[in-house]
This record gives structure tokens, sequence and C-alpha cells, in this order.
């Protein structure tokens, strides 16, 4: 039977994952009130680009641990690169204008990129599990664990931590809070909207491919990922509030939590978990756990 | 303004003619070239690299040979190019049609397939993309046989796309041969005229692997599952489960697990598994799905704690090479790959495949080859029986049905369906040792269970045999 | 003015004899064009209220289950009471979820249609035993009015039949349009509390257009179903959703007709594409989308207007003796 242990450790690790996966997509809506559908494909790019690093380091044979680093270098690489191409090249193009519109444009956006990520990398999977393995296992409950997955738990915490330092912290930061709550007086008191919008983007972007890094080494990179990523990110976003890093992590707690319940006790229920509670939330408190009261202009 | 109504009406009309007009005309479709991959990524894992481009028109024939033949058979070759299924089924598939068809036409096939094409006649195929959902491949089926007026159609690895494809095969009388979908139903539900399937369904790996870990574990005490949750791994779960109750119903089921198809992270159903500690696991997982699941659950000692199945296994061989962990039972979903017997004609398959495409064919490969040569054969049988005419399609059907004919992967007889159905034989195996000259780990303790005991007899349900105890069964 | 109230059956009439005119498989994909236009209508009718759908499978799916269950259970083949079945499971899908849909706005809104259409999805894959699971249903050839016909003509007949309905369709849209809930709803989508204040009540309002939205989506799934002959769960997916709601930014939302045409135009659109660039159909798609965005924001029915002004602006000047 399992322990409570168990069922608890499931949730975090997979919340942990969820959380990845959908903190870049909560922080692009809040700051550039855009819903970014080409989230999963910036995920499936640091995925390949991770696996593509990673057989190369391991080709040189370097020193193993330093895969680690290695998967948070080719994150940061795809941020860097793609992030301030989409914004430039496309983003900065449709802001303000009607929601649907912006919608459809990143939805286009994912199309192109999916099909980019064939051409250059082709339809065979990719494997990178080499650094899935390196850190031996660590008993809980019973039961083996990978350390990995503890890996993957001390990266949410750390990406969280920084998000959350970075945003309180910093000047920088605070001007990004600002942006959030009114663009509009932001630009009247002197904030450079157009490069805080830059470097949201960018930022946002580095967390999706963060999130594609540090999941390769457990699947086979394959095409395809990114639609079945995009529909789980938006159901923990909108669960706690599209714009807020904190109702990300709460969200991802809670959907961790819920479906760890189900696989262990209730297996038959598991595909509905996530679908409902982004239901119950939604009818209980429509705009997401800690999401912000939205003013009705008239 | 009243112009403005029939200008409107005129414009709309117009557009629709003008959109229209190009699909009057059939337009020969150039072959699909396969994807060249950049060197993005050297791959010390074994990576199957699909090669360059390659006609499917062969060197050109002054005279057909039979009387009365076309001067081409053209047939319309439907399998997935695109999303999570053209890298372990819908590429292999292509790459082996292509390169076998390229050598029928050159008449380099062993005997008996060494007539060059089909009865003299060169073979030319279109490549359709298997993607877009049930309701898009059924418009695509008609597109091919009334716009591309192919002679017949081979495909298919969706069991949704072949139960929606066979009604409109029947319905525009055109032979149809399935190569790849796993459901019974197809002719346990109906009969069929046109629609031919030149494998056997899901049950000969489910019911086989009951029987091959019964007689590993002849005190087996209890099973879990972990598939995926659509009727392939429903279906498989079914089959499994249900012939290890009967044949030893004393067998606990401590676990059922179907995640989303394509979740890719299975960390949560991996504890659950670990914590009940079943003898048994079973898996129908495929693709990306299977890959994850062996590379997350190997690290955690999974499979020292169980003995999985994993009923389509032979595609990880190739792949994960000396990273596939020991003791794990595999499946081919039949004799394929590396269960594949040892005969000249695979032999000569696996050569061929191989030098085009460096790694070695995996079933779904196998499968489209059995579709392939069933065709070449009913075909020439049926110009035989014609007095050497080019047959009609109700002859070459005649000749098709109750077929018995030579594969890669042994006799294929079209024994069920009233003669449109293959049974096969299903082997089975264990992983041990990573062997250096193939680059695979061998597999041991290789049994094959004969067709007669792992497929229902004809006109009986597949549920039904089962539930029944397998009356008609004849095992060793 | 006698011109314009036969526009509309001349438009139909013109349909009708471009659909027997055409080879089989164009007539195909033309049926299916005007059953699924039916549902990008509905997403269009929504965003004259300001709300996108990304849930129009939800409907698209009961209508075509309706009439599968109907042909496996009850035995009816019938066409128009598989449509009528259709709709109606389209409007009691839309009843039950409508009061809830009718509170919200924006993304919220299009959320929590998604959720819905994914539940279904869901709950259409679990409970294999009744629907079928991802093997789905098999529709068989329907029958009119208990007459069989014969195999050759059934694809004319379903497509006239088709035509038939959605003609109806639009002119109850037109006639919806034309009423004050029409013009209630438009309003909503510029200053909903204007509209509060003015009297009227919004929810309601909402939630008879969110019942059309689902009768006339059961309808074009029923519709759709029939002709395919088959029906599985992947019609409630996301995705499918979201091709309705492309369609209907491709088309554009500004009449009645646009929508279908935008169908009609997409259906053989991706067919050409499967065809011509079939290992890069997706990136087409995208291209052609962000096209429209950037360069027609109204959708090709907005570039069709500009056109028809224009030639109409001539022959009025070229009367005019200008």
């Amino acid at each position: 039977m399992e322990t409570a242990l168990i069922i608890l450790t499931d949730g975090l690790v997979y919340a942990s994952w969820l959380f990845l996966i959908s903190a870049g997509l909560t922080l692009i809506y809040g700051v550039l009130r855009i819903l970014n559908l080409a989230h999963g494909s910036l995920y499936a790019l640091g995925a390949y680009a991770a696996a593509s690093v990673v057989l190369l380091y391991f080709d040189r044979g370097l020193w193993p641990m330093g895969s680690y680093l290695a998967l948070l270098g080719a994150a940061l690489l795809v941020g860097a690169v793609a992030g301030p191409l989409i914004e430039r090249g496309l983003l900065q193009w449709i802001y303000g204008r009607d929601p649907v519109y912006q919608l459809l444009a990143t939805y286009a956006l994912f199309l192109i990129l999916e099909d980019l990520m064939k051409l250059v990398w082709g339809v065979n999977p990719y494997y990178a599990y080499k650094p899935y393995g390196l850190l031996g296992i660590i008993r809980l409950g019973g039961i083996p664990y990978p350390g990995y997955s503890f890996l993957l738990l001390g990266v949410a915490l750390l990406a969280g931590g920084s998000l959350c330092f970075f945003i309180r912290g910093t000047r920088i930061g605070r001007l990004v809070v600002a942006m959030i709550h009114d663009p509009e007086i932001s630009a009247a008191m002197g904030v450079n909207v157009p490069r805080v919008s830059l470097l949201t983007f960018t930022l946002g972007a580095v967390l999706a491919a963060l999130g594609g890094a540090f999941t390769a080494p457990m699947i086979s990179v394959v095409p395809g990922l990114s639609v079945e990523v995009i529909v789980l990110a938006f159901a923990v976003v909108v669960i706690g509030g599209l714009g807020s890093l904190e109702g990300s992590a709460v969200g991802a707690l809670l959907v961790g939590l819920v479906r760890s319940l189900m696989v262990h006790r209730i297996p038959e229920l598991e595909l509905f978990a996530i679908y409902l509670v982004m239901a119950m939330v939604l009818l209980l408190r429509p705009r997401g756990l800690f999401g912000m009261e939205e003013v009705r202009r008239v | 303004m009243c112009p403005s109504r029939w200008l409107r009406s005129g414009v709309i009309l117009a557009f629709l003619m003008g959109a229209c007009a190009p699909a009057a005309t059939p337009t020969p479709t150039p072959p699909l070239a396969p994807p060249t991959p950049t060197a993005a990524a050297p791959a010390p894992s074994p990576t199957p690299a699909p090669a360059g481009p390659t006609p499917t028109a062969a060197p050109p024939t002054p005279t057909p040979a039979v009387p009365g033949a076309p001067a081409a058979l053209k047939i319309g070759i439907v399998t997935f190019l695109s999303g999570p299924a053209a890298s372990p089924f819908g590429v292999p598939a292509r790459n082996a049609a292509e390169v076998l068809i390229e050598n029928l036409n050159a008449g380099k096939a062993p005997k008996p397939y060494d007539q060059k094409g089909i009865g003299g006649v060169p073979i030319r195929a279109i490549y359709i993309d298997e993607a877009g959902g049930a309701e898009k491949q059924v418009a695509e089926f008609r597109r091919l046989v009334l716009e591309e007026k192919v002679d017949l159609v081979i495909g298919y690895i969706s069991s949704a796309d072949c139960l929606a494809v066979a009604p409109v095969a029947e319905e525009l009388k055109t032979l149809t041969v399935l190569f790849d979908c796993g459901t019974n139903q197809i002719f346990e539900e109906r009969d069929y005229r046109y629609v031919f399937r030149t494998h056997a369904h899901q049950v000969i790996e489910n019911v086989g692997a009951a029987r091959y870990i019964l007689r590993m574990k002849p005190n087996l005490r209890s099973i879990a599952g972990i598939n995926q949750n659509y009727a392939w791994g429903q279906d498989s779960w079914a089959a499994f489960r249900d012939s290890i109750r009967k044949l030893k119903p004393d067998v606990q089921v401590v676990g059922e697990h179907f995640p989303k198809l394509y979740a890719g992270e299975y960390s949560t159903e991996l504890s659950a598994l670990l914590a009940a500690r079943p003898e048994v696991v079973h898996s129908s997982f495929w693709g990306g799905d299977l890959e994850a699941f062996v590379i997350q659950a190997a690290p955690r000692g999974f499979f020292q704690q169980t003995m999985a199945i994993l009923t389509t296994g032979d595609t990880i061989l190739p792949r994960l090479g000396r990273d596939v962990p020991k003791g794990i039972v595999i499946a081919a979903r039949g004799p394929h790959g590396a269960l594949a017997p040892k005969t000249p004609l695979n032999d000569w398959f696996v050569k061929i495949y191989k030098d085009r495409y460096v790694v070695r064919p995996v079933y779904p490969s196998y499968h489209i080859a059995q579709a392939i040569l069933g065709v070449k054969a009913a075909y020439e049988k049926a110009i035989a029986a014609n007095g050497g005419k080019w047959p009609t399609v109700d002859q070459v059907i005649a000749a098709f049905e109750h077929l018995e004919f030579e594969t890669p992967s042994g006799t294929i007889r079209m024994a069920l369906g009233k003669g449109h159905q293959a049974v096969e034989p299903v082997v089975l195996g264990i992983t041990g040792d990573f062997d250096p000259a193939t680059g695979e780990v061998k597999l041991t303790d290789v049994v094959e269970f004969p067709a007669e005991c792992v497929n229902p007899p004809d006109g009986m349900k597949t549920p039904d045999w089962i539930a029944q105890g397998f009356p008609g069964a004849k095992c060793p | 003015m006698k011109l314009r109230r036969f526009g509309g059956l001349i438009l139909i009439a013109g349909m009708a004899g471009l659909g027997l005119l055409l080879p089989g498989w164009s007539r195909f994909l033309l049926t299916l064009a005007l059953a699924r236009g039916l549902l990008v209508l509905g997403v269009a009718l929504l965003m004259q209220a300001g709300l996108v759908s990304f849930g129009q499978g939800l409907f698209f799916a009961a209508g075509a289950y309706a009439v599968g269950f109907a042909a496996r259970d009850l035995g009816i083949r019938d066409a128009g009471l598989g449509v009528a079945l259709g709709a109606g499971a389209g409007l009691g899908i839309a009843a039950l979820t409508g009061p809830l849909l009718a509170r919200y706005r924006g993304i919220f809104f299009a959320m929590l249609t998604l959720a819905f259409s994914m539940i279904l999805y869901g709950i259409l894959v679990k409970a294999y035993r009744i629907t079928g699971g991802t093997d789905g249903l098999r529709i068989p050839p329907p029958t009119f009015l208990g007459w069989s016909l014969p195999e050759e003509h059934l694809g004319s007949g379903l497509y006239l039949f088709t035509l038939a309905c959605t003609a109806v369709m639009v002119f109850l849209i037109f006639r919806y349009l034309r009423s004050p809930l029409g013009y209630t709803v438009r309003a909503i989508r510029d200053n909903e509390v204007r509209v509060e204040y003015l009297g009227l009540s919004v929810s309601r309002a909402l939630y008879i257009t969110v019942l059309l939205v689902g009768a006339m989506g059961g309808l074009g799934g029923a519709l759709s179903a029939m002709s395919v002959g088959h029906v599985d769960p992947n019609l409630a997916y996301w995705t499918t959703s979201g091709e309705f709601v492309f369609v209907a930014l491709l088309g554009g939302t500004g009449n009645v007709f646009a929508p279908l045409a935008g169908s009609i135009v997409f259906e053989f659109l991706r067919t050409y594409a499967y065809k011509y660039i079939p290992y890069t159909w997706q990136m087409g798609l995208g291209l052609v989308m962000l096209a429209i965005v950037g360069f027609a924001p109204g959708g090709l029915w907005s570039l069709y207007e500009l056109i028809a002004r224009r030639m109409s602006g001539w022959t009025w000047s070229w009367k005019r003796g200008v």
C-alpha cells in the first residue's frame, strides 16, 4: 500500500515539472498580455537543443556532472536567440491589437516552428538520457526514486526563487510589475516599455526552453512534444491566475498532488484530473487562484 | 445596389470553379523526398537515417509482358509521415516500401518474386501522409481513387483510419490492403469484399504474451498493466489480462494504468507500480512513449523488480542499443525484426534495407513487405488463372482470398475473415547481453507460438474466443 | 429590389448545380466544407459578441455522436431525423453549459470552452465500451424519408441535403442578425455596461446565442458524420476547435456568407497543401495565417468586399456615363 509520502513525493516531482513548463507562459501573459500559443514550441526547441548539446558534450568526454550545466546552457542559448527574434520580428507588430489576432499570430508561429524543427532535426528521435542516470537512486517510502527527479525539483525551486528575487528585489523587476499593472501609465512615467517587453519575453522564452532542456534526458525527443505541453501549461496557468507566478506555482502544486492522488488511488480518473481542477477553479474563482481583478473599462 | 448582388454570387461561383477546376484534371504526384537530417547532432546512439530521394518509377519497359495490362500499376501508399507515429512506424514502413518496390521493379527479388514489377508491369507508388484524423483520411482516400486513379491502396497504421476507410473502399470498389492497424474489429464486425489485411491483429502478441509469461513463471501471482489510454492500449490490455485470467484464474491484477497518449512523463505511474510490486507488467506502449518509459524506469531498478512484457518492444532494440535493460520480454507483433525467421528471403530483405538505410528493419517494415508481396502474389496467381491475361479486380480478389504466400516474416496465410484476414505465429524472447556484432542486445529463451495457437477460428470474435477459453487452439 | 430577394435563391441554385457537376471527391470536400462551415459560423457569431470559442469541438462531437448512437442503438438511419437529433444534442449541451459560459468573457470564456470540449474528449475516449473509444463509431449510409439512394447517387444526395440544411441555417442566422437580439449581441461587444443600463439582459442574450451556436454546431456535426461515415473522439479535441477559429478568421466575420466561403477555401487549401507540401503543410498554413493577420484582418471576405465595392463603383460610374 502506498504511503502518503509516496503520493506527496510524486505530486511534488510532477508539480515541479509543471511549474517549469508554465512559469514562462504566465510571465509573458502578465506583462505583454499575449497568450503565447508558441510556448510549447519554445519548450520543444529547448528539448532539441539540449539533446544536441548533450550528445556533443558526451562526445567530447567531458566531466559527466557538468552535463547539467550544458542543459542550462542550451536553454539560455535558445531563449537568448529565439526570444528577441520572435519579439522584435513578430510580437511588436501585434501589441494592442484585438486579442483574437494576437492568438492567431502566436498559433501561426507555433505551426511554423513545428515544421522548422522538423526540417532542422528530422523526424527521428534524439536521446539524451545519460544525465538522467548520473545521480543514482534515493529511496523514499520504500521505493526507489531517481536522483534526477529531485534535481528537477531543485531546478524548479531555483527558477521560482530567482524569479521572485528578480521581480521583488531588482529595479527592472519592479518595472516589470509596474507594466503588469498598467502599461500605459508606466510608459507615461518614463518606463522604456519596448525594452522591458523584450526582456520579459526573452525571460519567458528561457523559462520555456529550460523546461524542455531538463525534460529532454527523461524522454525521447520527437516531433509533437509541443502540442501536449501547451494544454498542460495553459491549464496550470489558468488555475493559478494569468500573470501570477505564485499562482503558477500553487496551480502546479494543486494539479500535481491531485493527479498523483488519482494515479495511486483511482487510476481511471487520471485523464480528467487536470480538466476537472481547471473547471472547478473557473467556476469558483474565474480569474484563477491568484489572478488579478480585471477592471472593466467602460 | 442590385448589380452588386449579382456580382457577389458571380464572384463566389467563379472562385469555386477556379478552386475546383485543377481538381478535376488528374495531376501526376511526384514521389515524396524523405527528409534529409542535417548533421546538427552526431549521434553515437543508433539513430535510423532515412536516405536521399529515390524515384519509385521503374526503368521504362517498352511493352507490358501481359496482354491487357496497364503501363504501370499505381498503388496509393498511406502511412504516417508527420506527427509522433512517423518516426517509429510511418517512415520505416515508407522506407521499406520504397526499397522493396525498387527491387521488385528491377526484378532483383529472390524466387518466387523474381518477375519484374507485378506480372511484368512496373509498380508506381504514390505516398500520402496518414495525418489529419479519420475524416481527412476518408477524403484523401476518395481523392486517391477518384483523382489520382490508383489501382489499389495499401495503408493505414491507425485503427480509427482503418475502420473509417474500409467501408469507403467497399463503396468505391477499390482493392485496399490494410498493412499495420491492430484492431481485431475489422473483419469481426462485418464482411468485406475489397478489403484485405495481410498481418495478424493485436490478439497474437497479447495472447502469446500470456502463454509465454505463464511458461516462464508457472506460479505467477500478480500482474499489472500500463497502456496508452486509447483503443489500442485498452484492447491490448484486455486481451492480455483476460487470457491470463482464463489460463490461471487465481492471478491478481494489482494495477491498471492508462496514461494519456504521448504523455511522456511516467514517474508517478512508475512509483505506483514499484509500490504495488506486481510480478509481471504488461505494456503495449510504442514510439516515444515506450522509449520514455524505458528510460525513466531503468534507473529505478524497475526491470530488476518486475518482469516487463513489451508487445511492440522490437522497435527499441536498434535505438537504445546497449542501454536496453536485461530481463525484458520483447515481442514484435509477430515474427519480425529481431524475431524474424532465418530464411533467404528475410536475409535478402534485411540486406537491401540496411544497405539503403543503415539500420535494420523493424516490424512496420515487415508489415508493409507482407502487404506488397501479398498483392504481387495475388496478382500473379490471378494472371496465371486467367490464361496469362491481365486480371479484373474480381479475379484478383478471388486469388487473394485464402492465399498462402512467402514473406520475410515466413508464410502468411489469409485464413480468417473469409479469406481476407491473415494469421501469423508470434515469437517472444527475453533481452540478455549486448552483442557488439549486431549493435543490439541478444534475445534468449525465444519461443514461437504457432498461428493456430494464438488466433481465433474464423467467424469467432476475439473477446468471445478468449472468454470461452480459446476453443480450437492448438498449442505446443 | 426584386433581384435582391432572389439573389439568395440564385446562389443556392448555383451551388447545387456546381456540386452536381464537380467530380466525386471535390463534391465530397464541398459537402464537408459546408457542414464544418456551420461550426465556423458559430465561432463568427460568438465573435460578434466579442467572445472566442475554442471549444466548438464540443458541439461538433455531440452532434456527430448523436447520429452514431442513433444508428447503432436505435437503428435510426433517416437523414432528417439524424440532423434533428444532432441539433438537439448540440442544443442540449449548450443548454447545460450555457449559463456558465455566459458569465465569462475574453480569455476565460475561451479557456472554459476548451476545458469543456476536452472533458467530452476524455469521456469519449475513456467510456470506450459505450462510445467505441478512439476506434469510434461507424455511421451507415443515411436514408431519406425511407428511401435508400443507390450508391452512385449517395454523394450527390448528401451534398444537396447538406446544402439545404446549410441554406436554412444561413437564412435563420441572417434573420437573427437583423433581429433585436442580434443587435444586442453586437452591442455587448462594444460596451456591455451600457447594454445593461439600457435594461437589456446581457447574460440572457448571450445564453440564447450560445444555444443557437450549439444547435448549429450539432447540426454541422451530424451532417459531417453522415458524409464521412465515421466518428471518433478527435472531433472534440482542441486542435479541431482551433481549426474552426482559424477558418473563421480566414473567411472573415463581417457577413453571414464569409465563414462558409472561408470553410470552402480552407478545405481545398488544406488538400492541396497535403498534396504539394506534405512535409511542411503546417508551416504553409502558419504563413497564410500571418499574412491574414498582417494584411487582411477582416479575412478574405474583407478583400472580396473591397473588390466588389470597387467594381460596383465602376459599374455605377459607368452607368452614369462618368
